[in-house]
């Protein structure tokens, strides 16, 4: 028996395990970055605009993944609840992927104009005010704590360093950008739905200049999904089977 | 500690621990004074807190010299820390289990509109990382350096490092739970640390290798027991994962947030080998460690079959680490992942069952002892749950039943099933075995005590999973559920109307399970601090046999 060579041996033994724990997680993941078609082609995907980014951070910091996927199945049923199955090409430029592993409440993938942002509103103050049976949390703080975007050059900047296309133009104008889709009548909006298209400047009720964490999250919640032109997505192309 | 290495000058483990100390203080005063992030700025008192009480503490452990425990056969001390450290995070991370299982239950009454600390989606991933990396990390330290000290015959390598690695990766634990309080974490499931904390874990986790390994090196024994294999494999793999899987870069060095380095459908791939193997080789190789030491210590027989553990090591190692896309079925993942995960998840059964029959069988011509023994009977439940839910989760990772199970509760009940089941009895076991070991005492201070705690945690563990199987069915066919008109028969909020019952016997199972380990804890005290009369014949030599030689 060989196997005595290893048990008399730590470091074969380390390099023997090291070894046969390196092959699966090699050959499953690292053809995923240069196989054709892993993330499909589509037109309409953009990165987030700062508010959304922002948006996105408060998703990340609250664990909102815990209870909330952003993954609908191809399964008939999700595909009925939910919209259309999701595609790679929708997180893209997702760092971190925010899928999901739990639904604990309803999958968030195309949430984007589902509802008002008045109701988004109240939803997230208090739940249960406009669905009695809910046991999500209150989120009320959000919109009492002002958005602190000091740093929102800076996230784009880091978003680029790890692959979203940003360009130089973006990142000068983040803050600007920022503002804009948080009061429509910034006169910057134009500049930002050109960089950003399809993003939603909003009408901002009462306290106009003070953005809070609820305005960048609800950015968020209301482009979920939004973006991929699926009228130009053909799911049965042969590209696009999988 | 100047002073001690002037003293012994060949105490270079008080050097490179120091020189680590101080380079650790320096980065955190600098965040602190020059952080604009005010959650950077609590992150860093918290940390310099930690290491400060750290560094006070080897100023009073060396303050007169090498202090005793360092001139014994064995390191002893450092286990013992473990062992106080391990009882402390099972309360913490279970009583906050209950918490955000009564927070489901009843979340009028358990949630607090303006106190964004304690909602559900901060205090979960605290009461993960508090359980299994807390608590279970503990476990696997304090019993990983008990092992292979009395498996190699030889003392733990690294002179004080060992200590260091205890009070380094509780401050990492400190760290990351703090964190997740004020809202500093990357959202990825089990990996929710941010950057700087998950630099500070691989320095400590280089530390832990190197106290092993070099253990290993110094041995007096030709043969490297069976139990050194699975730690082994648990903390170089756990280094291979975490590195990879955490990979990310920081908006700044005097921030929080980052984003990871990977996107989209490579980071939940990269994320689910990550998390899926954190259950494969934290919950699953290490605890195994625990289970070849401690089973046929107890039970006073040999390991069952030596051919059966080489060869559901190597299977069990190998097959793993692909079976991380069954979290990933029907999702955007392409197939032949999805299949190859499926594919691996199913033969993995196998190698589980192998480790069961051993740790099971191990118990030949002494089953006898289980009606005697509570202890020993908790070891071997936990053998008997980790059966059941390595038997349980290649089923769920099949396409068809995954279709049903993924995203509701049935996948939180399987993972009780393992956690309570298998980590936690298992834990348990070796934890009732190590305190009268290393207090060198002759007993526990009450084995009745032990027979209340098995009995109210196997209700309370009952309880917990037959509730989340039925919620969790009932769940995924609520969702696929369809009328006589082709509609869908349920909106989505009435699936968590029905979840209301399941949830409340789930919050009762849970809090069975804390009163069990409450009764155990009370249990130890008494054993060190009352009145058990002490002994000098605790089992100090290696494994009576190996079914190697």
């Amino acid at each position: 028996m060989k196997h005595e060579i290893l048990e008399r041996n730590s470091i074969f033994l380390l390099i023997g395990i090291l070894i046969v724990v390196a092959i699966g997680g090699g050959v499953e993941i690292a053809p995923l970055f240069w196989v054709n078609g892993t993330v499909e082609k589509v037109s309409g995907m953009r990165p987030y605009t700062p508010l959304e980014l922002k948006g996105r951070d408060i998703y990340v910091r609250e664990g909102c993944y815990v209870c909330h996927s952003q993954m609908i199945r191809s399964l008939r049923d999700e595909v009925e609840r939910y919209g259309h199955y999701s595609l790679a090409a929708e997180s893209m430029y997702d760092h971190p992927f925010q899928w999901g592993s739990e639904r604990t409440g309803p999958d968030l993938a195309r949430v984007g104009g589902k509802y008002s942002d008045e109701w988004q509103r109240a939803h997230l103050s208090d739940p249960r005010s406009v669905v009695p049976e809910s046991v999500m949390p209150p989120y009320r703080f959000l919109e009492r704590t002002a958005l602190d975007y000091r740093n929102i050059a800076d996230e784009l900047r880091a978003n680029r360093t790890v692959g979203v296309p940003y360009t130089d133009d973006d990142i000068a104008n983040a803050k600007r950008d920022l503002e804009s889709q948080a009061n429509a009548d910034n006169d910057g909006v134009a500049d930002m739905t050109k960089r950003y298209p399809k993003a939603q400047a909003r009408e901002h009720e009462g306290q106009q200049a003070r953005i809070t964490e609820a305005d960048a999250l609800i950015a968020y919640l209301q482009m979920l999904g939004t973006l991929v032109d699926f009228n130009s997505y053909r799911a049965d192309a042969p590209e696009n089977r999988r | 500690m100047q002073e001690t290495t002037t003293e012994t000058p060949r105490r270079f483990d008080l050097v490179a621990i120091a020189a680590m100390l101080v380079a650790a203080l320096a980065a955190s005063i600098v965040e602190i004074l020059r952080s604009p992030d005010p959650l950077m700025v609590i992150q860093a008192w918290t940390f310099t807190a930690c290491i400060a009480g750290t560094c006070a503490w080897y100023l009073l452990y060396y303050r007169n010299g090498t202090p005793a425990d360092e001139k014994g056969t064995y390191a002893n001390n450092v286990i013992k820390a473990g062992v106080v450290a391990s009882m402390f995070w099972a309360i913490a991370g279970m009583l906050v289990g209950l918490l955000i299982a009564l927070q489901l239950s009843f979340p009028s009454l358990f949630y607090f509109p303006d106190l964004p600390w304690t909602n559900f989606g901060r205090l979960r991933p605290l009461h993960t990382s508090a359980v299994i990396f807390a608590f279970g990390g503990n476990v696997l330290i304090a019993t990983s350096f008990y092992v292979v000290q009395r498996t190699t015959k030889a003392r733990l390598f690294g002179g004080s490092l060992a200590w260091f690695v205890f009070w380094g990766y509780n401050t990492f634990i400190v760290l990351a739970g703090t964190g997740y309080l004020i809202g500093v974490t990357q959202s990825r499931e089990y990996a929710e640390p941010e950057w700087y904390a998950d630099l500070w874990l691989t320095a400590v986790w280089v530390c832990y290798l190197v106290t092993f390994l070099g253990t290993l090196w110094k041995r007096k024994e030709p043969h490297i027991y069976v139990a050194n294999w699975f730690y082994l494999a648990f903390i170089a793999t756990i280094a291979m994962l975490h590195i990879v899987n955490n990979l990310a870069v920081p908006v700044s060095f005097l921030e929080t947030k980052s984003y990871s380095l990977f996107s989209g459908v490579q980071d939940a791939l990269i994320q689910w080998w990550y998390g899926h193997n954190a259950v494969g080789f934290f919950l699953t190789a290490g605890f195994l460690g625990i289970m070849y030491y401690f089973i046929p210590k107890r039970a006073k027989r040999p390991v069952y079959s030596y051919r059966l553990s080489i060869v559901h090591f190597w299977s069990l190692i190998f097959i793993y680490i692909w079976a991380g896309p069954h979290h990933l079925l029907f999702t955007a993942l392409p197939e032949w992942a999805q299949t190859l995960g499926m594919t691996f998840s199913v033969i993995l059964w196998m190698p589980s069952w192998g480790g069961m029959i051993n740790g099971m069988m191990t118990l030949s011509g002494a089953w006898d002892k289980l009606r005697t023994d509570p202890v020993l009977r908790m070891l071997v439940v936990s053998v008997a749950f980790y059966g059941m839910a390595t038997f349980e989760g290649p089923v769920m990772s099949i396409k068809t039943v995954n279709a049903l199970s993924h995203y509701t509760n049935w996948t939180i009940g399987h993972v009780h099933s393992g956690a309570l089941g298998w980590v936690g009895y298992v834990s348990f076991g070796a934890l009732y075995c190590l305190v009268p070991w290393l207090w060198k005492k002759q007993r526990l201070y009450s084995n009745a005590l032990v027979e209340w705690h098995f009995w109210i945690s196997t209700l309370g563990i009952v309880l917990y999973i037959t509730s989340l199987w039925v919620a969790g069915i009932m769940q995924g066919l609520m969702w696929r559920a369809y009328n006589d008109y082709g509609f869908l028969e349920y909106s989505f909020v009435e699936s968590v109307q029905a979840m209301h019952p399941y949830y409340v016997i789930r919050a009762i199972g849970g809090a069975l399970y804390l009163t069990g380990v409450l009764i155990m804890a009370y249990n130890l005290w008494r054993t060190v601090y009352g009145n058990v009369p002490e002994t000098s014949d605790v089992p100090e030599a290696a494994l009576v046999a190996e079914g190697a030689r």
